[in-house]
């Protein structure tokens, strides 16, 4: 049944049909229109209105990173739509599907320099899946339609509609629209029989087999699947970052994080096994470190549903296209049930000198102020491994993902391939919504803090549940550990001279508490997380703490740095 | 790493600001574009790219993908010089004065079977089809007599020499396959 609506009205209904709750937003002249038909739309249609635009986008990231759905940000155009560019390229890098609408001047006014306007499209071609100006309100059914087919199928990543003043406000004959076919887009290419045989074959023959998982196993929804083939070959497995939450922390088969600041044990061993099995990753530069001397000695197998990621960065010799919860199945079928005992007990001496020498000191210290390892896993242990972990970027980051425990699927939001400062504690809104059932810890730096800082008024607003951890160390602490490291110590603008975080809290209303004691960590924690609502925990950590252990950059992965 | 002089042939929709998204992938590489062909296929509504590039196999291989990446490309693929039959035109503006003083000027013309087609007292146009290589020769024997004024080459056009488009199929395969997923 048509009727004629509004094209801002149509965008509306076109959102509802694609079974949109909850958007992240700010208004701004190009968007009125759009604004005002949300306003008779507020029942079904939960706006959240963030602080700055970016925190919109981050948001929509934790939103749909925590529920596998597609998170939606609607902003004005120009200065509103640049604010959003951050987070549309993080989305990018980390496969996260956004949809991101953005009011454009009117379609009579394009070119001309118009207030606010920005040629949006043109900047965001490279930084999204599908980036399209609605210049008319009969596209807008269709154009929505195709953004969330995009946004959620294949290899999820953003998508901009660039949404005209005048599509916003003409009358159209509304039809809800779908889109389940791009003849010129396969989101779920055919897997060669060739390929899942030839990758059974060399790992039927591994002697010293090493899985590599990352975040396409949480994107396919193949945990299930991934399980059941790393216990039926055997095969011991190192996450990456992204796929922290695949497999649960204490399964006996996960050895731990890749990369710069991963696990030693997976680290070395990834130039020792005889085959490495690569799942939904994409042996990003902080996780193979020197390409020239990784993995040589293995066979390289990798699974994955974009082939354009198939020998990007390393050789592979057999490439199993498509998505990994259907090849994974394949693949558990075809190989032999059998037990690699030998070659999994080796990875024990590596991970007891990692415990005794760096992890050990880090979590259960003695003496000395706050350790930023000890703080994160009392939190975890204080939520029994169940929180969703988000986390800002940095040395919070890196110890945090090192230190939490993941029982659950889906539970590590963390801006991995972008490395955006300020990304926690907007997406840590953001994910209390995409996950209201769970709790939400986000980890930040002082530094990460202060550049997302007003998104405390969202938090506030909204009473959204964040449990805010800060580790204050009054320092830019990752910077200053390279100083410290490659640049012979000269703090260049590292050292940061803070606010008082409780009085910030005091004037957005949220109970806080500061913690410089062992003694307190505890307790502290738990009257975080037993008060309802948003809460914020400040840490005063050891100002020259550092990450460990590391792979220096451009280094060897089997050559870790366990001290500085 | 050799380099090699590469031609791309990529097929996608016929949709506004598609060039920059191809472009754009070279650029990222650090990768020039020697010379670049966009017209109509045989296909309505697709559009046929001919693209050539120096580049080692390997950054050429990235580079395709990253293109067929793109959610309005169809297909896209990567050719020697040896797997394709490949064309260009030329146009060669001569001053008039000097071509007649040199008469084995049009002697060169006739060789490379190259035509006049415009003769006014002061120049004349010479137009030439041909490979890049030809093409380049004509210039250069015709510049030994400074006559030259102006000249302008197309971008390359080229096809395939392994068999016919295989976009039909890969249309055709697309429809199948999703008449079957629905099922």
């Amino acid at each position: 049944m048509k009727q004629q609506i509004t094209g801002a009205e149509a965008m509306m209904r076109s959102l509802e049909h694609q079974g949109v709750k909850t958007l992240f937003g700010y208004p701004g002249g190009s968007i009125m229109p759009t604004f005002d038909a949300l306003y008779g739309h507020r029942d079904t249609l939960n706006h959240i209105l963030v602080r700055h635009e970016q925190g919109a986008t981050h948001a929509a990231q934790g939103f749909a990173r925590v529920s596998g759905e597609v998170g939606v940000c609607l902003v004005t155009s120009g200065p509103g739509a640049t604010n959003t560019l951050t987070g549309i390229a993080d989305a990018m890098i980390d496969s996260t599907p956004i949809v991101v609408i953005a009011g454009q001047t009117p379609t009579s006014l394009l070119g001309t320099d118009a207030f606010q306007e920005v040629d949006l499209v043109s900047i965001t071609q490279p930084i999204t899946k599908w980036s399209y100006q609605i210049r008319s309100a009969k596209d807008i059914a269709w154009a929505v339609a195709r953004a969330f087919y995009l946004a959620k199928s294949g290899r999820p990543g953003p998508v901009v509609l660039d949404f005209t003043k005048n599509a916003q406000v003409e009358m159209v004959d509304y039809e809800p629209a779908t889109v389940d076919f791009i003849r010129s887009y396969d989101p779920n290419p055919d897997t060669p029989q060739e390929a899942l045989e030839a990758a059974a074959a060399l790992i039927n023959k591994a002697e010293r087999p090493l899985v590599l998982i990352g975040q396409g196993v949480e994107l396919g929804g193949a945990q299930a699947e991934l399980k059941a083939f790393l216990e039926k070959g055997d095969l011991p497995c190192g996450r990456t970052l992204l796929g922290l939450s695949a497999i649960p922390t204490d399964h006996p088969l996960n050895k731990g994080m890749l990369g710069m600041h991963g696990n030693l044990a997976p680290n070395v061993k990834t130039n020792e096994c005889d085959v490495l099995i690569a799942v939904g990753m994409r042996f990003d530069d902080r996780v193979t470190g020197n390409l020239a001397t990784y993995a040589k000695q293995a066979k390289v197998i990798h699974l994955d549903i974009d082939p354009s990621e198939f020998n990007k960065n390393v050789k592979v010799d057999v490439e199993v296209l498509g998505n990994c919860k259907r090849t994974l199945k394949q693949l558990t079928e075809l190989i032999a049930e059998t037990k690699h005992t030998e070659w999994i007990a080796s990875f024990d001496e590596y991970e007891k000198v990692e415990q005794e020498r760096v992890i050990e000191p880090e979590i259960h210290p003695t003496t000395g102020p706050l350790n930023m390892g000890e703080v994160v896993r009392a939190v975890s242990e204080a939520t029994h491994h169940e929180a969703i972990l988000v986390t800002d970027v940095g040395q919070n980051q890196m110890m945090a993902a090192r230190y939490f425990k993941y029982t659950k699927e889906r539970s590590i939001v963390t801006s991995g391939g972008l490395g955006t400062m300020g990304f926690g504690l907007p997406a840590g809104v953001g994910a209390t919504f995409g996950r209201p059932d769970r709790t939400v810890c986000v980890f930040m730096g002082d530094g990460g803090l202060q550049m997302n800082i007003q998104e405390l008024g969202t938090i506030m607003e909204q009473q959204a549940p964040v449990k805010m951890i800060l580790m204050n160390n009054n320092y830019l602490g990752n910077v200053r550990q390279w100083q410290a490291m490659f640049f012979g110590r000269r703090y260049s603008f590292t050292p940061m001279m803070n606010p008082d975080y409780m009085q910030i809290a005091k004037a957005y209303g949220i109970p806080a508490r500061r913690v410089t004691e062992r003694e307190e960590l505890h307790q502290a924690i738990q009257e975080m997380l037993t008060t309802d609502g948003p809460f914020l925990l400040e840490a005063c950590v050891i100002e020259e703490g550092n990450v460990m252990p590391m792979t220096p950059p451009g280094g060897t992965v089997d050559k870790m740095l366990l001290e500085c | 790493m050799e380099k090699t002089l590469y031609t791309l042939i990529v097929h996608s929709e016929n949709i506004a600001g598609l060039l920059n998204q191809v472009t754009a992938v070279f650029t990222r590489r650090q990768i020039n574009i020697e010379s670049l062909n966009v017209s109509a296929s045989s296909i309505k509504g697709i559009h046929k790219y001919t693209i050539t590039a120096w580049a080692t196999e390997d950054e050429i291989r990235k580079v395709v993908k990253q293109i067929e990446r793109k959610v309005d490309v169809l297909q896209a693929n990567y050719f020697t010089d040896s797997e394709i039959y490949q064309h260009e035109i030329a146009l060669y503006k001569l001053a008039t004065p000097g071509f007649q003083a040199n008469p084995v000027a049009s002697k060169i013309i006739r060789r490379h079977s190259a035509r006049v087609v415009e003769v006014n007292p002061t120049f004349c146009i010479v137009e030439k089809n041909g490979m890049s290589e030809e093409i380049t020769s004509l210039y250069e024997e015709l510049q030994q007599f400074g006559i030259v004024l102006q000249f302008v080459r197309s971008g390359r056009v080229a096809i395939s020499t392994s068999c016919f488009e295989r976009l039909n199929e890969y249309l055709a395969s697309r429809e199948e396959k999703y008449n079957k997923e629905k099922e």
